[in-house]
């Protein structure tokens, strides 16, 4: 599989009045056509950040460094040009907040339809037809009185959709999703998720799909990456990862799992506090709340290495995990 | 069509809001202090003198009568006739209404040509050294008076330079903007500075909403983001303070067209309130209310044609 996506040692630091925040710490993860990985963690462990560190998004104060590929091209020294034509043509980003993300006073219509015009040489007609095929698409029926409407005539779960549509309008070879369907319900979550996989599976694209939800990483995804502290614990293919977690976090966090069957989508809970960005911990981030802890743990940061065929975990007690 | 519903019903608004200007001239009238027969004829007016002007003014009625028969002849434009230039009050007032309502326009014009490009360098530069610039060229627009910045202004292109006339109001259109630029300018300087620090503040807010960053991660180009949606979205809230300060506007173009001579509506009124001429101060005053009134409801359609939440 060829990565079109490539990231390496991801770091994203906030220079904030209450001092530096070490929101993304060294994350490297890939994705290639066809092919969908799960981006997990609790909240503030740094997934927003990372994914729009990917095509610049952050503001000015935000300091990034490492490694961000496009297909062999280096994304963080692109011109603004060849980095505008890369974001949505390319790179299609659905936002985490259906509410704000729309802009308020533009026809939802419009707000399709820009995209088009920024990627495609499409005319007006042919313009307002794909917008209301991406409608329809994500299951917004109900025909072109949608395209003059505004987003405070959408309701929160359609606003969700209607962003989907936006970022897929330029047919992108990726697909950066962030929790994208958070204000859905259980019906039309899976809806949307089957047409996502189905555009993976169809047309080759590549997505990363940000999620809380370990129910939605097993149906959906091919790989998963586990986020904890702006740091990646364990990367490794769903089946294996989930069958024989590495990482003490991923472990835990499994443990804490619903059970199958119960649609709970309770956000991912595990016992102790949650850890401080301005401060990162000299070790392991997770020993704190680690059941496996070690003396190890608080003095050596564990690196990233390979645990098993696919499989990467940065765990002292990686290797009890396997037994 | 909820939205055609609004318009309706704020169109339909103007008429209590009229109304209640009227009342509101006419009761500030009678608490003028002392009786207005007495004060326009002076202390030596013989009886006689006295009845025929109180019956002249019809104040020998009821205070209904009276207020009926003046809503009825300010609905039509009559205002009885200025007792200092014994003129017709509508005829003063038609004269002077268009040299203020230009100055206004020119003052507006020039402010906002002023502020909407410089607030947005300033929010895009946020406190780097444009930015600083500019807020500290305008602190000093905002903290002089009208007056003084008309002196200077005066003293400055009219006296020294000759660039522009020293007063007064010309025959011909073209003269007419020439010689109400310079009065123009100094009225605009300060509603400028207030422009341009609240579309400044409302432009860097609106450029970290999280619609201003979807925007740019559509793959849109920098220009289309920053008019379409960062300006358009910042112009709303800026909008409604344009509408309220023409008021202002008007109150600092009595004092502006005293500095430059301007024979407009500011002029009239000082003249008038010296030679207390009621009648023109009454016919003044709700013309500049009824003014006032109409730029709200011009405001408001300027609103819901840029935010379509209004009205729905
Ligand atoms: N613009 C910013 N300025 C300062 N700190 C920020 C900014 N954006 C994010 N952070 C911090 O970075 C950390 C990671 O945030 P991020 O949004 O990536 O978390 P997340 O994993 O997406 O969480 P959630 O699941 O709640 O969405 C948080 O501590 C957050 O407070
Ligand atoms: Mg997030």
């Amino acid at each position: 599989m060829t990565a079109l996506l490539q990231i390496r040692d991801l770091t994203v630091t906030f220079a904030t009045r209450h001092g530096a925040v070490h929101a993304v710490d060294g994350v490297s993860f890939a994705v290639g056509r066809g092919e969908v990985l799960g981006l997990v963690g609790e909240s503030g462990s740094g997934k927003s950040v990372s994914l729009r560190a990917i095509t610049r998004l952050l503001p000015d104060f935000a300091r990034v460094s490492g490694q961000v590929a496009w297909q062999g091209e280096d994304v963080l020294a692109m011109s603004p040009e060849r980095l505008r034509r890369l974001r949505g043509g390319q790179i299609g980003m659905v936002f985490q907040e259906p509410m704000s993300a729309l802009n308020p006073v533009l026809p939802i219509g419009l707000q399709i339809t820009e995209s088009l015009i920024a990627h495609t040489d499409l005319d007006a007609r042919a313009r307002r037809a794909r917008a209301l095929e991406l409608l329809d698409l994500v299951g917004i029926a109900a025909g072109p009185s949608r395209l003059s409407q505004f987003p405070h005539e959408f309701s929160g779960g359609m606003r969700q959709r209607a962003m989907i549509a936006i970022a897929l309008a330029a047919n992108p070879a990726v697909l950066l999703a962030d929790e994208p369907t958070t204000a859905l319900d259980v019906t039309i979550q899976d809806q949307i998720l089957r047409l996502l996989r189905g555009l993976v599976d169809e047309l080759g694209m590549a997505l990363v799909l940000v999620t809380h939800d370990l129910g939605v990483i097993a149906e959906t995804c091919d790989r998963v990456a586990v986020m904890y502290a702006g740091r990646l614990c364990e990367t490794g293919d769903v089946a294996a990862v989930f069958a024989r977690p590495r990482h003490a976090y991923t472990a835990a966090l499994l443990q804490a799992m619903p059970g199958e069957g119960t649609r709970d989508r309770k956000l991912l809970t595990i016992p102790g506090q949650a850890p401080r960005l301005d401060a990162p911990a000299i070790g392991c981030a997770f020993a704190p709340r680690c059941a496996l802890v070690r003396p190890i743990c608080t003095t050596d940061r564990p690196v990233l290495q390979p645990v098993a065929p696919r499989q990467s975990s940065a765990c002292h007690a990686a290797a009890d995990l396997a037994a | 069509m909820p939205r055609l519903g609004w318009l309706v019903g704020r169109l339909l608004q103007i008429v209590p809001t009229f109304l209640l200007i009227g009342i509101a001239v006419f009761v500030l009238a009678r608490l003028l202090p002392g009786d207005a027969v007495s004060a326009m004829l002076g202390d030596r007016a013989s009886d006689a003198t006295i009845n025929r002007l109180t019956a002249e003014l019809g104040l020998n009625r009821s205070l209904g009568a009276q207020l009926l028969a003046f809503l009825t002849a300010a609905a039509q434009g009559d205002f009885g006739a200025s007792l200092s230039r014994h003129v017709p009050v509508m005829r003063l007032v038609a004269e002077a209404l268009p040299v203020t309502l230009s100055l206004v326009a020119i003052a507006t014009t020039l402010a906002l040509a002023i502020a909407l490009p410089l607030a947005f360098i300033a929010a895009l530069n946020a406190n780097r050294w444009p930015d600083i610039a500019i807020r500290a060229v305008f602190q000093v627009g905002l903290s002089s008076p009208v007056f003084y910045i008309g002196l200077i202004l005066l003293t400055v292109f009219a006296g020294w330079l000759g660039w522009f006339p020293v007063g007064g109001y010309g025959e011909s259109v073209s003269e007419h903007l020439y010689h109400l630029f310079l009065p123009g300018l100094t009225l605009s300087l300060s509603f400028a500075a207030v422009v341009m620090r609240n579309l400044r503040a409302a432009v860097l807010a609106v450029l970290t909403a999280e619609y201003v960053d979807f925007a740019r991660a559509k793959g849109l180009a920098r220009s289309v983001v920053l008019l379409r949606h960062v300006l358009r979205n910042a112009l709303i809230a800026t909008v409604t303070l344009v509408g309220l300060h023409v008021g202002a506007l008007l109150g600092g173009a009595v004092i502006t067209e005293t500095v430059f001579a301007v024979p407009g509506v500011g002029r009239l009124m000082i003249d008038s309130i010296f030679a207390r001429d009621y009648p023109v101060i009454q016919a003044l005053t709700l013309v500049l209310a009824v003014l006032v009134s109409l730029a709200f409801l011009v405001t408001d359609f300027v609103q819901m044609w840029l935010d379509p939440r209004v009205g729905r």
